[in-house]
């Protein structure tokens, strides 16, 4: 028998981004598509959200699939197996609103193909004509291909250097899809901040519905900082117990990633202090 | 009627000192200065001072017991009606409760009521006193308490106490609720709520953390597996202005900067992860007990200059009056009389000025104090960050989740006078219910639905 947190698995699926499987049966046994864990990688660590990419409820686990961009998130790439993390809450947030819709468009950016998966299969799963389209700055980064393909109608895939695929922004696929007459009853969108306001700009302008699941920073994940908060539609919103999927066509972006900016110092004296110590982890050939 | 001698003072860290780091601001009274204050208690037989106690600690004993040098038996009668002394002394607003209603506060200065307390389980923790809790005998019956805060911290204790079995669910990673995130260190040391956590521990109960009731399991469940439910989830929420630029970076709930200070230390970072914004002209709005903490935390997180800035004036603030001397002393100012209209950002997205509109009184509003009135005049205040400290709203997770729990206008959960809420099985207590209490009441709270489990449960056999 696993410990609680234990690390059952880990696998490098590009430069910098690591899947991991981490038994938490009690998260496990209710989490749905579109919620999210807080983990704390050891006892001084921040209280860091991941996207629950997949679980099962049998065996207890739940998969996450995260970027190494800071100490948080490198401090749990080097978790090896059989390990504990110190701590994972959850599942938190609403669940995904998964209905009949009829066509909709699943949008993924880079780490985040990962977090469009389970949502991309449970639209597909009520029998939804599912288009999605995946991006990543370069093909080496490009994750979860072979898993959005199995669960989507139609795969697009974008680079920014086109190394693979078309050769822009989702939002530019996006674009070209709507240009070629297509009319989706739903835009579901997770990614950077910076791409989900270029998409929103596009189903603003075509008057299409569009979900964004958010990503500001947090720290309770309960409602009670109010670090999340986030402006939907004029109204200030908590992204962690209202969201995180709001109407990305009410969103204020500009503000978001304003506020994702926020500690762009300390992060930045934080992660030298911390390379200076450990290095970069080993796995950057990956 | 004797002389009645002045109140013996609490030795405190001189103010440049205290504001270098967040260590205890009060000292504490020695064994010589307690026995100095308890001499001076009338021993009144009809106890006034007993019923401002919301636990109903029998106060003239134990200070007679202390004047008497029987410390380890004060312990045990303090012990008796309030689990957590070593957090009480140090909290309790004992200005508006216990000392209110001694009678010496009519003739001159109150029994450091408090302090005592306070003495005496810091005395007994340093000589390693522990009550001995009855041999429980299993009642053969399973409570689930939801939110470790005082209120559910007391659920516990007395449950376990009777021979129930109890899991304590906490969304958090750390248990004890306002204690450990809201309180700061320098009023309430961690480690004292860690020893009283500790304490539920041995005697039995179960802490689960990282469970979000509503969420990870739902009250639902909790009623298939338990045979009650204690709901004291808090008053966490923390309300907003709705003024525009509200979202401005380093604008702060207060509930956001005391967390990242208290639960994550972002004092200490980086050696811990999680940052802070160390602003060098502080504004903190509001006028209560939250503000001066968020005050004093940023002072002491280096800030250059700190101002509250609150709608009425010093007679009306909230705020427990030795906070505001201890603010005061720290080099924390007050601007009177101006309410916020609007926060204005530079082109990075940072706060930077605050409009604030300028109030005069009026008559008095629902809660007895004058009602705040725009003069029409508005003025700026330079800040780089904020610190927003208006007040909170019940969390709402459970309700949201639970509609058959019934919640009134202001989302507290509706419960009759022991406790139980509309929701067959479910009790609740604390700040859910009341909105913001004290530690004290909730506490209360908790040691009312406790007996009501109880009755229901055992004695009745209602369920
Ligand atoms: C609901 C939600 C789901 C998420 N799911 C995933 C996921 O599945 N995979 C993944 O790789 N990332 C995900 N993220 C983002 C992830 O939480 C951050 O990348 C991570 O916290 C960064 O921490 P760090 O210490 O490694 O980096 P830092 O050095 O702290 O920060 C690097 C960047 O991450 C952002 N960030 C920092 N702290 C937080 C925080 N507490 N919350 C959110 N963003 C933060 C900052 O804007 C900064 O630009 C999710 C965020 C949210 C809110
Ligand atoms: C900054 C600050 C300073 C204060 N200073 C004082 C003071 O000096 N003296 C005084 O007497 N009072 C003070 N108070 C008020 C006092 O702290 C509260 O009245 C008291 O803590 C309420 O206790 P409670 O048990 O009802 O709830 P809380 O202490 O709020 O605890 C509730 C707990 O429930 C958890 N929770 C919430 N929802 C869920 C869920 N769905 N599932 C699982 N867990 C959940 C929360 O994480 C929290 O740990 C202060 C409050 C604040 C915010
Ligand atoms: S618990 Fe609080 S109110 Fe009661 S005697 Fe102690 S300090 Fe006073
Ligand atoms: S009212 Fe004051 S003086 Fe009288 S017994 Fe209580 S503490 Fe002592
Ligand atoms: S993260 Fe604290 S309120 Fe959402």
């Amino acid at each position: 028998m696993p410990r609680i947190y234990e690390v059952l698995r880990k696998k490098i699926l590009a430069p910098r981004i690591k899947e991991m499987d981490v038994y938490v049966p009690q998260i496990a046994k209710s989490a749905k598509p579109g919620q999210f864990v807080i983990v704390i990688p050891d006892e001084k660590g921040e209280r860091t959200p991941l996207t629950l990419v997949d679980w099962n409820r049998d065996e207890g686990w739940v998969r996450l699939v995260f970027l190494e961009v800071g100490v948080s998130t490198m401090k749990l790439g080097m978790k090896e197996p059989g390990s504990t993390l110190y701590y994972v809450a959850g599942p938190l947030g609403n669940p995904t609103h998964v209905e009949k819709f009829g066509t909709v468009v699943v949008i993924g950016g880079g780490v985040a193909i990962a977090a469009a998966y389970p949502i991309a299969r449970a639209f597909k799963e009520v029998s939804n004509h599912v288009i999605s389209v995946i991006g990543a700055r370069s093909a080496n980064l490009l994750i979860y291909e072979e898993l959005m393909r199995s669960v989507s109608d139609e795969l697009h895939i974008t680079t920014d250097d086109g190394s693979k695929g078309m050769k822009g922004f989702t939002s530019d696929a996006l674009v070209a899809l709507l240009n070629k007459g297509l009319k989706p009853n739903l835009v579901w969108m997770v990614g950077p901040a910076p791409m989900m306001k270029a998409c929103s700009e596009v189903t603003k302008k075509y008057r299409i519905k569009a979900i964004a699941s958010l990503n500001p920073i947090m720290v309770c994940g309960m409602g009670m900082c109010g670090a999340c908060r986030v402006k939907v539609g004029g109204k200030i919103r908590f992204t962690c117990y209202e969201g995180p999927e709001f109407d990305a066509n009410e969103v204020d972006w500009d503000e978001l990633i304003f506020r994702l900016k926020m500690y762009q110092k300390e992060e930045l004296e934080a992660l030298k202090l911390f390379l200076s110590k450990y290095g970069l982890g080993g796995d950057t050939h990956a | 009627m004797p002389k009645i001698k002045p109140r013996v003072p609490l030795p405190k860290r001189p103010p440049e000192e205290r504001i270098k780091d967040f260590n205890e601001v009060a000292l504490g009274y020695d064994e010589k200065l307690a026995i100095e204050e308890a001499s001076r208690c009338l021993q009144c037989p009809n106890k006034p001072c007993v019923k401002g106690c919301p636990v109903g600690v029998d106060i003239p004993r134990f200070i007679k017991l202390i004047r008497e040098r029987r410390f380890e038996e004060a312990y045990k009668v303090i012990k008796d009606k309030c689990p957590i002394p070593a957090i009480t002394g140090r909290v309790c607003p004992q200005e508006r409760q216990c000392e209110k209603y001694c009678t010496l506060a009519k003739l001159g200065q109150p029994i450091a009521i408090g302090a005592l307390e306070r003495f005496v389980a810091d005395w007994a923790r340093e000589h390693g006193i522990a009550v001995e809790h009855a041999p429980k005998t299993s009642v053969g019956k399973k409570v689930a308490v939801v939110g470790s805060g005082p209120a559910g911290i007391v659920v516990a204790a007395d449950l376990a106490r009777l021979g129930y079995e109890v899991t304590m669910f906490e969304a958090l990673h750390v248990p004890g609720g306002v204690l450990v995130y809201g309180i700061p260190e320098y009023r309430l040391p961690k480690k004292i709520v860690y020893d009283e956590i500790n304490y539920l521990r041995e005697l039995g109960v179960n802490i689960e953390i990282g469970v979000s009731v509503g969420r990870t399991i739902t009250v639902y469940d909790l009623l298939d597996e338990y045979d009650a439910v204690f709901v004291g989830t808090g008053a966490g929420h923390p309300r907003f202005l709705n003024v525009p630029g509200e979202n401005l970076n380093y604008i702060y709930t207060a509930n956001e900067f005391l967390t990242r200070i208290n639960l994550m230390r972002a004092y200490l970072f980086p050696e811990y992860d999680t940052p802070i914004h160390r602003g060098k002209r502080v504004a903190v709005i509001g006028g209560g007990n939250t503000a001066m903490d968020a005050a004093r935390s940023a002072l002491r997180l280096g800030a250059e200059e700190v101002h509250v800035l609150y709608r009425r004036t010093r007679a009306e603030m909230p705020a427990r009056k030795e906070e505001i001397e201890n603010a005061e002393e720290e080099g924390v100012k007050f601007v009177f009389l101006v309410q916020p209209k609007g926060f204005i950002g530079n082109d990075l997205g940072n706060v930077s000025e605050i409009m604030l509109k300028k109030m005069r009184l009026g008559e008095p509003d629902a809660s007895g104090r004058p009602r705040p009135i725009p003069t029409g005049e508005t003025i700026t205040f330079q800040a780089d960050m904020v610190i927003n400290a208006i007040g909170f709203y019940p969390n709402p997770l459970i309700p949201q989740t639970t509609p058959e729990i019934k919640t009134d206008k202001k989302g507290r959960i509706i419960v009759d006078s022991e406790g139980r809420t509309s929701m067959p099985r479910v009790y609740a207590g604390g700040d859910i219910v009341i909105g913001e209490g004290t530690v004290i009441e909730a506490m209360g709270w908790g040691r009312k639905a406790a007996l009501a489990i109880h009755k229901d449960l055992t004695i009745n056999k209602k369920i």
